[in-house]
């Protein structure tokens, strides 16, 4: 068996606004059926690379084929390719019924055809009767759901989500994350997603990547990008971390020590980076990855201990924080196990946090 | 507290209702009661219905009557479909200072007084004119070219006085159509025209209907242009209007002319409002 074809694949892709690139050669390519998320800050050029795939912009240079063939001579209304906009942009002076089957008119079906298709889509996202509605008669969830399925009524081979959630509150966006999880899968569509927000990147994606500034940082699944960032900015960014600066005081082979400027000894690790004594380094150590102690003499085991006293605690459920002050006045933000052995912590009570060295992420400073 | 507010909306209210009553109202009625009046001798008056007998049984007005609505008509399709790409350019084509400044030269004509931007279409109409002068100059025309005085001048200078009560609602309106709104009936599949069909010339409506309509109240009401542009047969029901009251001094008749319009005017703007299935508030509003 040959592997199938990508779905989307983009070589190099690259858009240059004046002076100012946006989007900086930028490779991927798309597993047909999956779930592909582009994850990075504002601004970072996102909007544009699924621009270029929808086809309202021209790449400066670069290359897009849809099921291996390019499509850079395709006008927007003619790729197999349908987008999700940032703000939905439904028709508002169409019912429901019409915005999900204006696709299908401009195919040319017939109006019978148009409107068990219709009534199937609504059925599939769990509105069925309200065909009929005005747009600005649903809530924001629904709306979500009527935007995605005027997509894919036309069965597009890819199917483009810009931010959709962004406009939703926070429970109706938790609610969404799953919902959206499920459609993809009933539609069996590969779906390209662009957010900002790492959680909705972590929880939906096959394949996710990381964007910074206009070119990609790192590509894989959500576990590879938690557990072994490549880039400083990809441990900054997916995920909570404590972070350290200074300067590597002694180095064998991928261990090193690490005197931070604040004049901490940390112990960290840099797999697959060469890093040598001398260098300015960056240290990310996960919250998770810090065990807490009463007594220094339980974190014997671990190479990397720091003493310090509680400044406080973030009370939120499973997810708790301790932020623990350490002698030189920084904080070091601790998760606070569930066991309920800290449950009589207190402000100002001095504590002992420690993690084994290969918890710690040392990436080499660009900057100084 | 709750008196006060009232006192204040009293006093909020008083010059509205004085400029509406004194300037609409109360001329209205008298208007109403004046084309009421018969004359049966001097100084001799009756209370009937005589004047709008004579205005349905008399040719000449009914004529000029239908003739004004269907030239107004006409003057506002035109005004609108001149101002729809012009609108669609200003709203959704150009950004930032190239915008505003198109924006302005809709504005700039109406700077100078109606009677000077109509002398200005004289001036390049006429016999003598520019337009004439520069077909003979480049041999386009053997003789001097006399393009006023005809019903096509009376329309150039209907639509050029219309053009920016036209423009600034359908700029209103496309302004606030989202141009994602746009692109996704692009990304669904749909060609130019049928985006404009189905998305963008709804949307529009209620601008394209407000701006209809008072263009459609500025040409029925105009007096300067037909007069100055007119020809000879390019008669318009204001003109008759004037001259019942100033010429012929007979105000009775000329009340009923005005009453005439007025109803014209709004059935016309009720039909119009039917037939697109707008409302009053949701275009003015
Ligand atoms: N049409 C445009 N003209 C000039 N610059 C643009 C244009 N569109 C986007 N940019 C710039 O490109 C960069 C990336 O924008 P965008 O793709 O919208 O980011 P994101 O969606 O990741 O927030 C930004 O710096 C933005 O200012
Ligand atoms: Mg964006």
């Amino acid at each position: 068996m040959t592997t199938p074809l990508p779905d989307l694949d983009c070589d190099a892709l690259t858009k240059r606004f004046g002076a100012s690139t946006a989007v900086d050669h930028v490779s991927f390519s798309v597993r047909a059926g999956s779930f592909f998320s582009i994850l990075g800050p504002s601004g970072c050029g996102k909007t544009t690379i699924m621009r270029m795939i929808a086809g309202f912009l021209e790449p400066s240079s670069g290359d897009i084929r849809i099921k291996g063939r390019s499509v850079l001579d395709v006008p927007p209304n003619k790729r197999p390719v349908n987008m999700v906009f940032q703000h939905l942009a439904l028709f508002p002076m169409m019912n429901i019924a019409d915005n999900i089957g204006y696709g299908l008119r401009r195919k040319g079906m017939t109006k019978p055809a148009i409107a068990r298709k219709v009534d199937e889509a609504l059925e599939r996202i769990g509105l069925p009767g309200i065909g009929a509605r005005r747009v600005d008669e649903l809530s924001g969830g629904q709306k979500q759901r009527v935007a995605i399925a005027r997509c894919m009524v036309l069965e597009p081979d890819v199917l483009l989500l810009d931010e959709p959630l962004g406009a939703l509150d926070l429970k109706l966006r938790e609610h969404m994350k799953v919902e959206l999880k499920a459609l993809q899968t009933a539609f069996d569509t590969t779906f390209v997603y662009i957010t900002h927000d790492q959680s909705e990147a972590l929880v939906m994606s096959d394949t996710i990547a990381v964007m910074n500034a206009g070119r990609f940082e790192q590509m894989g699944t959500a576990r590879d990008l938690y557990y072994r960032p490549q880039t400083a900015f990809v441990a900054g960014f997916v995920g909570d971390a404590n972070r350290w600066q200074g300067r590597v005081a002694r180095a064998e082979g991928e261990a090193l020590e690490i005197k931070t400027d604040t004049g901490l000894m940390l112990r960290a690790a840099s797999p697959g980076r060469k890093l040598t004594v001398g260098d300015r380094a960056e240290v990310f150590v996960r919250p998770e990855a810090i065990r807490l102690a009463e007594d220094a003499a339980e974190l014997a085991h671990f190479d990397t201990r720091i003493s310090g006293h509680v400044a406080t605690i973030l009370f939120n459920g499973a997810a708790s924080r301790v932020i623990v002050t350490d002698p030189s006045g920084a904080d070091i933000g601790v998760t606070l196990p569930q066991s309920g052995e800290f449950a009589h912590l207190t402000r100002g009570a001095p504590i002992h946090v420690g993690w084994s060295g290969d918890q710690g992420n040392a990436f080499v400073m660009t900057r100084p | 507290m709750r008196a006060g507010q009232k006192l204040g909306l009293i006093l909020l209210l008083t010059p509205l209702l004085l400029w509406l009553s004194l300037l609409i109202i109360i001329p209205h009625i008298d208007l109403f009661l004046l084309s009421l009046r018969e004359r049966v001798g001097v100084r001799q008056y009756e209370t009937g219905l005589a004047n709008y007998r004579t205005i349905l049984t008399e040719p000449l007005y009914m004529v000029t009557f239908a003739r004004t609505a269907m030239m107004s008509v006409l003057a506002t399709i035109l005004t609108l479909l001149i101002a729809f790409p012009v609108s669609y350019y200003i709203a959704k084509l150009v950004r930032g200072r190239a915008r505003s400044v198109l924006f302005l030269m809709c504005l700039v004509p109406f700077w100078v007084s109606e009677l000077v931007r109509t002398f200005g279409w004289m001036i390049l109409l006429r016999e003598s004119g520019v337009i004439s002068g520069l077909l003979q100059w480049t041999g386009l025309a053997a003789g001097p070219v006399e393009m006023l005085y005809n019903d096509a001048a009376m329309m150039v200078g209907l639509v050029y006085t219309s053009m920016l009560f036209m423009v600034v609602p359908l700029v209103t309106t496309l302004d606030s159509l989202d141009d994602a709104v746009i692109e996704a009936g692009y990304d669904l599949g749909g060609s130019g025209p049928s985006i404009l069909r189905e998305i963008v010339i709804p949307h529009a409506m209620p601008g394209i209907v407000s701006g209809s309509i008072v263009v459609f109240m500025l040409s029925l009401g105009n007096y300067l242009t037909p007069t100055m542009l007119g020809g000879k047969d390019s008669l318009w029901f204001t003109q008759m209007i004037y001259s019942q009251f100033i010429v012929r001094f007979n105000w009775e008749l000329g009340a009923a002319f005005g009453f005439m319009l007025l109803i014209l005017s709004s059935l016309i703007v009720w039909a119009v409002l039917r037939l697109t299935g707008q409302t009053l508030e949701k275009t003015m509003g």
